[in-house]
């Protein structure tokens, strides 16, 4: 093998064994139980997509993931670190090392770009701040976004805002990113080029990633593996190809757009909303 | 049974609430506390910048309204005074009126308005846009980047705007002083010195101290427990509000309460 197709050692790579185990994970909000056992693990440097329709569970699980849900029961191990063993501390460590990407790009409001992509170096290490300037733009410049430093994030359209999130992600140099429906509310054209951004930093970087979304054509796009959910549990985990040929029902109506059944009629559909059981069921 | 039953929740709730509130205020003051040793962390421009929207933002509505309360007040103790041909006293009666407890009050009260619903709206904003989330994952303490600052602002702008409140109090009052009661600017001025000892200052600050800890923390509690949604930030923006103006008038009575029982007859 030539030498300059050998990998190159990122942070990511270098790590043994996968970046991410999850394990019988249970998570409920009170009595409701929304993840049901989930076991998957993200490989160090691949891009693994969750894919699930609306209610079932992928957000939970990116929440619970990043720590702003706590499970029931099960492990999650981040790094080689099990998050429920960790002290406050040790979390605060970990978070420098990951980054996300919110769904609305949760950007601050009351700072600019440039200062929200400063804001973790400015907390978090002892770099001056012409060094930090310089590390914002280049942050920025990563992301298509060069000379937007000093505008607000309302001045900034959605997917500007979304790739000012990724920016604000990558402040840090994380190993691992994690995004919540990075192309969801946008027009096919801006979703392609945060697509194309998603695959940029992964071949650039070699960053673990872990993208929420419900959008079949980019999921295909950038994903190294699919974890497919419905309804709390896992119905299908492989590359693309695999959920390509998969024969599992849940699968091959997610993938082919396929409404469910018991409401395909308008009563059903009356009688869903009604709270009645559809007659099917009956 | 029934009865009992309502009444031990809504306590253990109304316990609760307050325990919520005891803890953020432990963790703010922890957090301001923390950043005095350690300069580059505080967050000294967002002090600055809630001491200036708390305090100087407040002035001009506050003055109106306080000197306008100090004429009513002179206005009302008037209608006794003059009774007893004892209208000079109305100085006296404004200055200890206002400076013990309707400037700190009215400013507690316009604070609320102005900066308490503005905390609940501003953190409630944040939570619904997942701001709040995006700090806690980026290894930032809400409590400490958020709420601290505000505290800060709030202790230290709370006792100036409650003097600032009792002297354009003084001076509402020596309007009908000068034009009713035979006064001068300078003999109601003289007057309202003389009625008032250190005390009556310093119990109006102490409880201007406490009814800025309880905005603050009122404010940010309930903004930073807003739910999902725009209708919940308008929701928090009111409790922040009702709550605010209920908690403040409990602290006043018990700090007057306090005051009462430890004064020398």
């Amino acid at each position: 093998m030539p030498n300059d197709q050998a990998p190159k050692p990122t942070p990511s790579n270098v790590m043994h064994g996968p970046a991410i185990s999850i394990r019988n994970l249970h998570v409920a909000y009170g009595e409701r139980e929304i993840l049901h056992g989930v076991t998957f693990d993200v490989p160090a440097g691949e891009t693994v997509v969750i894919l699930g329709g609306s209610g079932s569970g992928k957000s939970t699980l990116l929440r619970t993931l990043v720590g702003l849900e706590s499970p029931t029961s099960g492990e999650i191990i981040v790094r080689g670190k099990n998050l429920q063993q960790l002290s406050p501390a040790e979390w605060r460590e970990l978070r420098q090392h990951i980054g996300i990407s919110f769904q609305s790009g949760a950007l601050f409001g009351s700072m600019t770009v440039g200062e929200n992509v400063a804001l973790p170096l400015n907390e978090h290490t002892d770099l001056d701040p012409a060094t930090i300037e310089i590390m914002v733009r280049l942050k920025l410049n990563e992301v298509g976004l060069d000379g937007y430093e000093n505008y607000m994030p309302a001045q900034l359209s959605g997917g500007m805002k979304k790739r000012a999130a990724v920016a604000r992600a990558m402040a840090m140099d994380p190993e691992i990113l994690f995004f919540d429906e990075p192309s969801a509310g946008l027009d096919p054209i801006i979703a392609a080029g945060i697509d194309a951004l998603l695959l940029k930093l992964k071949e650039a970087f070699g960053i673990t990633m872990i993208v929420v979304t419900h959008e079949l054509a980019s999921a295909f796009l950038i994903a190294d593996r699919m974890v497919l959910l419905d309804k709390g549990r896992i119905v299908a985990n492989g590359t693309p190809a695999d959920l390509q040929a998969s024969a599992q029902p849940r699968v091959r109506q997610f993938l082919d757009r396929v409404a469910e059944p018991e409401l395909s009629q308008e009563i059903d559909y009356l009688q869903m909303l009604t709270g009645e059981v559809p007659r099917e069921r009956q | 049974m029934l009865i009992t039953q309502t009444i031990g929740s809504a306590t253990i709730d109304a316990l609760s609430y307050i325990g919520g509130l005891a803890r953020l205020a432990a963790r703010a003051t922890r957090a301001l506390f923390m950043d005095m040793f350690s300069p580059r962390r505080l967050a000294y421009g967002r002090a600055v910048h809630q001491s200036v929207a708390v305090g100087i933002g407040a002035l001009p509505i506050l003055s109106l309204i306080s000197f306008f309360i100090g004429t009513i007040l002179a206005l009302q103790a008037a209608y006794e005074l003059r009774k007893f041909g004892a209208l000079q006293f109305v100085a006296s009666a404004v200055a200890i009126s206002v400076s013990r407890e309707l400037g700190p009050l009215m400013t507690a009260i316009l604070v609320i308005g102005r900066s308490g619903s503005s905390f609940a709206a501003e953190l409630g904003t944040m939570k619904v846009n997942e701001e709040i989330d995006a700090m806690e994952t980026m290894a930032l303490d809400p409590i400490r980047f958020l709420v601290a600052p505000k505290l800060f602002a709030m202790l230290l702008m709370m006792p100036c705007l409650a003097i600032w409140a009792d002297f354009m109090g003084f001076l509402g009052g020596s309007v009908f002083g000068i034009i009713a009661a035979g006064f001068t600017l300078k003999t109601y001025f003289i007057a309202t010195m003389d009625a008032l000892i250190l005390r009556d200052v310093v119990t109006g600050l102490i409880k201007s101290v406490m009814f800025g800890l309880v905005i603050t923390t009122v404010g940010c509690q309930e903004g930073l427990r807003t739910g999902l949604g725009a209708e919940e930030v308008g929701r928090s923006t009111t409790s922040a509000v009702v709550k605010s103006i209920f908690l403040v008038v409990m602290v006043d009575l018990v700090f007057t309460a306090l005051f009462y029982i430890n004064a020398k007859p």
